[in-house]
């Protein structure tokens, strides 16, 4: 067992030299997982909102779904793009197996239910504040539910990032649909799971120590970003 | 001086429209959880003058202020305002100043840009404008909730006059607030009074009452107990309630 200090100093080494292969991998991270986000926003945050300010017979069911979905584990997910994605599967003939773009629609599908669960309860707090106060505007419901979102935007912000740290960590799903091919569909986590089976502990932490400080320094952001709003009572 | 700024930034709706008021409550019940909350109210507020609305606590006013709103749904009897029963056309033409006003998470200016937006208008002129009217055009940029309880309640009420209301309704809007922002709502209500908007305000405040009131509802334990003008209600209140009420005596 090689010792954490020596894995620090490759750590370091690596992103002082730039490393072209590091560099590479974790681009390609930040690119599928942003891109998952995205995505997952775009879906998440108006099912949520719709969710939080909707009342109708069975939504205490869709709302306990939903909740489990938070949890779907990530193997399994892949598992089933495989299956859809594979040229047995029903797309198979959109060849996206094995490509970055496979990899963001399994990260997707982990992370737009987190999202909306979320969205859902930071969405239906303001809602519950501007309730009466749309109701006696007439604010029709797509206005409201952008209202909301506006309004609640830098405590959707945590959302997103409970998104990104779900996404840009898990391995289980990107392994599947993704292949780990160099080059093409190797990313961090992908990597630090190659390197460790291959017995390469100093370099699978150095990597792993990578990725941390990515997802600190994206945290980092965010908290200051919204300690920001909170300071001007908009949080 | 203010007064011709406040006039000038409340629009005058569509003469077409047919007439809001009189509004009138026919039998009207609130029951939750076996309790009359208000218990068969039968009321007619016609135009012109402000109303007050006044009694203790759990009289049962906000209630009836949202019942006539058509925020809350009575469990029997009906609403009409100008004969016809409140619809979304009937209650824009309406607004509401809440006792905690909610303000939206965003900057003074955008407060009132969002309800101009709900009707098509897009004016930042006409903004300043309406907080020049309430005296708040220094704080255009500053964000909403940093304002001070008085500010708050003062920006509330312009928003709830940007779009011009026949009516304008307000549930105890300065319950919280010390003299002088008491003052400066009170002020801002009897322009708009004066500009045509009819007031129905609720308050517990007996010299607030006799500051503001044309005619007075006087209700307590969700009952309608008294509706007269106020001169005569603040000198020879008819009612057991209203008496005691206005002596200072605890109503029970």
């Amino acid at each position: 067992m090689q010792d954490l200090g020596a894995a620090f100093r490759l750590a370091l080494t690596l992103v002082i030299s730039a490393d072209r292969d590091l560099v590479e991998i974790l681009l390609l991270s930040l690119r599928v997982s942003l891109t998952a986000v995205a995505i997952g926003l775009l879906i998440g945050l108006p099912l949520g909102t719709a969710l939080g300010i909707s009342r109708f017979p069975g939504r205490g069911l869709v709302l306990v779904v939903l909740n489990g979905l938070m949890g779907l584990p990530p193997v399994v997910v892949g598992l089933f793009v495989y299956l859809f994605l594979s040229n047995a599967g029903p797309f198979g003939w959109l060849q996206l197996l094995y490509t970055p773009t496979a990899m963001i629609i399994a990260q997707t599908i982990l992370i737009a239910p987190i999202i909306a669960a979320l969205s859902r309860q930071v969405t239906e707090d303001l809602h519950t504040e501007y309730a009466e106060l749309f109701r006696s505007l007439c604010v029709p419901v797509h206005r409201a539910v952008g209202t909301l979102l506006w309004d609640a935007r830098y405590g959707l912000l945590t959302v997103a990032l409970a998104g990104f740290g779900r996404a840009v960590a898990e391995v289980g799903a990107v392994i599947i649909v993704g292949g780990n091919i160099n080059h093409l569909t190797r990313v961090m986590t992908t990597a630090i799971a190659l390197e460790t089976s291959k017995g390469e502990l100093g370099l699978a932490l150095a990597l792993g120590l990578v990725l941390m400080g990515l997802a600190l320094t994206v945290n980092a952001l965010v908290m200051g970003l919204r300690g920001t709003a909170a300071r001007l009572s908009y949080a | 001086m203010l007064e011709a700024r406040v006039a000038s930034a409340i629009v005058p709706v569509a003469g077409e429209l047919s007439p809001s008021l009189p509004v009138e409550a026919r039998g009207l019940v609130l029951e939750v959880a076996g309790q009359h909350l208000i218990d068969h109210i039968d009321l007619t507020i016609t135009a012109g003058t402000i109303t007050v609305l006044m009694g203790p606590n759990g009289a049962g006013k906000s209630l009836l202020l949202r019942l006539l709103h058509g925020l809350i749904e009575p469990t029997s009897g009906t609403v009409l305002w100008g004969g016809r029963t409140l619809d979304g056309s009937l209650r824009q033409r309406q607004a509401l100043v809440f006792q905690r006003p909610v303000l939206l998470r965003r900057s003074v200016a955008a407060n009132i840009a969002f309800v101009l937006g709900l009707r098509g208008i897009s004016d930042p002129t006409r903004c300043l404008e309406i907080l020049r009217g309430v005296d708040l055009e220094g704080h255009a940029r500053q964000p909403a909730r940093l304002l001070s309880g008085g500010e708050q309640q003062r920006l509330a009420l312009a928003r709830a006059l940007a779009l011009g209301p026949e009516v304008l309704l307000l549930d105890e809007p300065t319950a919280s607030l010390d003299p002088a922002s008491v003052a400066a709502i009170e002020g801002i209500v009897r322009r708009a009074h004066e500009g045509g908007t009819k007031i129905l305000f609720v308050t517990h405040d007996i010299g607030q009452a006799r500051r503001l009131a044309g005619d007075v509802v006087f209700l307590n334990r969700g009952r309608l107990v008294e509706h007269s003008p106020a001169r005569g209600f603040f000198t020879e209140p008819v009612s057991r309630e209203a008496q005691e009420y206005l002596a200072g005596r605890l109503v029970l």
